[in-house]
Order: structure tokens, then sequence, then C-alpha cells
């Protein structure tokens, strides 16, 4: 560990409190992705998995709830069974779902740029503004990258494919109330997540 | 819940096996490529065909070859139908067989790299980026410290489900998140000071 020579570095590289948190919030995103799903009524299995991407934002911010995710891509692509439904490796990103791998981590960036924000302000604001954000980050990121990768993989349009899309918006916007309200209290917990630094 | 993490990676001495994790995904990435750019019902079959030949190459067990597709069955019995009904049989022989071709070959890819070495390939190729402020042990730092983080967060989801599900609340889902997200992150900062304690991590 010889870095002698880092002369320069674009701001202030991670301290070590900071690469804990980025650690363990990518192995809570791995846990939520593997837990039981928690069946609904309309039979639908609800995985906390992007619970936790939008969880990671909005307690983490945009550059660590980035970090988080990618790590969490890079030891499942490397052949740790923790992407949904146990998948693992390089398959995850060949099947029709890729598109929506890369959406993860773009997710958490917008989120935790705006969590980042508000954090130090009213909670209620907190919420609602993390809630719109990831509402519209559903529609907008995950929802459209996982159309375009169901439209390249599968050959299909792309109308034919954001329909296969569109059943899941309603659950993710679920999750990111969710997410908003839990980083409220988890700010509310911890108030040196969000000092400015 | 212990038996959730079952890696694919099965041990074997076959040049597949043998193949350093690095060219070995280079080579995958490879066959991605050429199944996206040969069209055709007949070159996906072929595709397919050796895909499966490489799964009885490397003896790995069928059902630990085939098991990870079973999410995908439903996808490829859908877009099958699809397929045959809006552009005919070549259309949906082409596109689910260069989909599964790919996904069988990257199957026998994780069976056949251990986890460790693909996570050693992946920092030693970011060993380039030092210059632009990437500090590779530091990553390496992370995935370590996050595949040992994983039974615990593990211990803190199955915990709090119970105390929640004691108490009545497994229908609260706020109180029972709320708990494994605190407790999550306390778990962190525990990590972060254990870590700094041991002079691992701050320069």
């Amino acid at each position: 560990m010889s870095s002698t020579t880092t002369r320069r570095r674009p701001a202030r590289g991670l301290s070590t409190t900071d690469l804990a948190l980025v650690a363990t919030f990518a192995a809570l995103i791995a846990v939520c992705s593997i837990l039981p799903a928690i069946s609904t009524a309309s039979g639908t299995p609800f995985t906390l998995q992007m619970f936790a991407i939008f969880l990671a934002g909005a307690t983490l911010g945009a550059t660590r709830s980035f970090l988080a995710v990618v790590l969490y891509l890079a030891v499942g692509t490397a052949g740790l069974p923790i992407f949904s439904q146990g998948a693992a490796g390089p398959a995850t990103w060949a099947g029709a779902t890729g598109g929506y791998l890369l959406a993860f981590p773009l997710a958490a960036l917008l989120v935790g740029l705006a969590a980042a924000r508000v954090a130090r302000g009213n909670p209620t604001r907190f919420v609602l503004v993390v809630s719109v954000v990831a509402a519209v980050v559903t529609i907008v990121v995950v929802g459209a990258l996982g159309t375009l990768g169901m439209a390249w993989r599968l050959d299909v349009s792309l109308k034919v494919a954001w329909g296969y899309a569109t059943p899941f918006f309603v659950y993710d916007i679920i999750k990111g109330v969710l997410a908003a309200v839990v980083a409220a209290s988890v700010h509310r917990a911890f108030p040196q997540l969000s000092a400015r630094r | 819940m212990s038996d959730v993490l079952v890696s694919t990676y099965r041990p074997g001495s076959t040049l597949l096996h043998r193949l350093p994790a690095g060219p070995k995904l280079g080579l995958l990435a490879l066959y991605g490529v050429v199944t996206v750019v040969a069209t055709g019902p007949w070159s996906a079959a072929g595709f397919l065909a050796f895909s499966l030949v490489l799964v009885a190459w490397v003896r790995i067990p069928w059902r630990v070859a085939l098991r990870p597709l079973r999410p995908l069955l439903l996808v490829v019995v859908l877009v099958t139908a699809f397929q045959v009904w809006q552009k005919g049989w070549p259309t949906a022989v082409h596109v689910v067989g260069d989909l599964l071709a790919l996904f069988v070959a990257a199957m026998v890819f994780t069976a056949t790299t251990r986890i460790d070495a693909m996570l050693d390939a992946i920092v030693r190729g970011l060993g380039p980026f030092r210059r632009v402020g990437v500090k590779p042990e530091k990553i390496a730092l992370a995935f370590s410290l996050m595949i040992g983080a994983i039974p615990g967060v593990m211990t803190i989801a199955r915990e709090t489900r119970e105390a929640a599900k004691a108490r009545g609340l497994e229908r609260s889902p706020r109180a029972l998140l709320v708990r494994m997200a605190i407790r999550t992150v306390a778990h962190a900062y525990d990590t972060g000071a254990a870590l700094h304690a041991r002079g691992i991590g701050d320069d």
C-alpha cells in the first residue's frame, strides 16, 4: 500500500468509514435481492432489491451509493449468487434484464443527488422530494433502460418491451416512498451521514 | 437461509478451468459479439449446440448448469410464442437460441471461475487507472469487506423479521425496515471503527 506519489487527487478520497458504509450497503442490496420475496395480494413477488438501492441513495448520497451499487454488481458478476432469484455471473447481463442492472447505479446516483440536498432540512420535505425523485427515476431511468435491454435482447419493439416494464412501476414507486420514509429515520439516528465534508 | 448463497463454481482441471479469469471473460465477451453479429436461425442453433458442448466438456452437472435458467424460462416461453406469432419460426429460433446460447456460455464461465480469481482480475484490470485516482488496493478491500458483511446483514434482516413477528408487526413494513436500516448503518460504523483501530484504509 505505498501510494506515495499521489500528489493531486480529485477531491478527497473515501475515508475508512465511507468505505465501510459502501461495503455494508452493497451487502444490504445483496441480502435484499436474495431474501425470499414477500408475496403480495396480486401474486407478484415483491423483493426488496429496488428498496435497498433507493435506500442507499437516500441514505449515503450520490457518490457512496453509486459505489455501493457498482460494488454489488461487480461481486455479483464475479459469481456470488446475489442477483435477484439467486442469479450470478455475466449470464445476468446477457439475459433479458441486463438493462435493469445498468440502471441500478444511475438510480442510486440520482436519488442520492436529490437526497443530499434535502437531508439536513425538514424530514417531511425530505420524504416528499426523495419519493418524487425515486418515482421519476423508476420510470425515466429504470423503466427506460430496462425497456431498451429487453427490446434488444428479445428482439421486440420498444412499445412491447415498455409493456413488459410497466407492471413493475407501481411496486417500485411504492419502494421509493418506503425508502424515503426509512431514510428520514436513519438520518435522524445518524446525523453524521449527511454531515458537510 | 444459509443455503441461499450457493456458488455455481465447480472445481475441475479442464482448459477452461485453468484459463485466467481476465482472458476468459474477454472470450465470453467476444462470443457475445459474435452471436449478435451472426443472424439467422441456423447460426443461433449452432451457438446453442456449441454452448451445450462447453457444458459437457467442463463436466459440470447439467442440473447445476441449467438451474439458473429457471427464472428465464417464463420469458423464453413468452418470447418464443410472441416471435412465432409476429415474425415466424426463424426469428423465434434466432432470438431465443442466441439468448440461451450466451446465457449457458456465461454459466459455464461462472462454473469454471473462482469468485476470488475474478475479483483479483478486476483489481488487476483497474491498475492502469491509478493515475486518475483509482486505488486498486482499496477496491480489493471493498470486495472483501462486502463479502464479509453479507452474513452479518443477513442476520440483521432475519432477526428484524423475527422480532417484528414476535410483536405482531409483520404487517408494518415501516417498523421492520427502519430497524433493519438503522442496524445496518450501525454495523457499517462499527466496521469503520474496527478498520480505523487497525490502521487500515486511511492514508
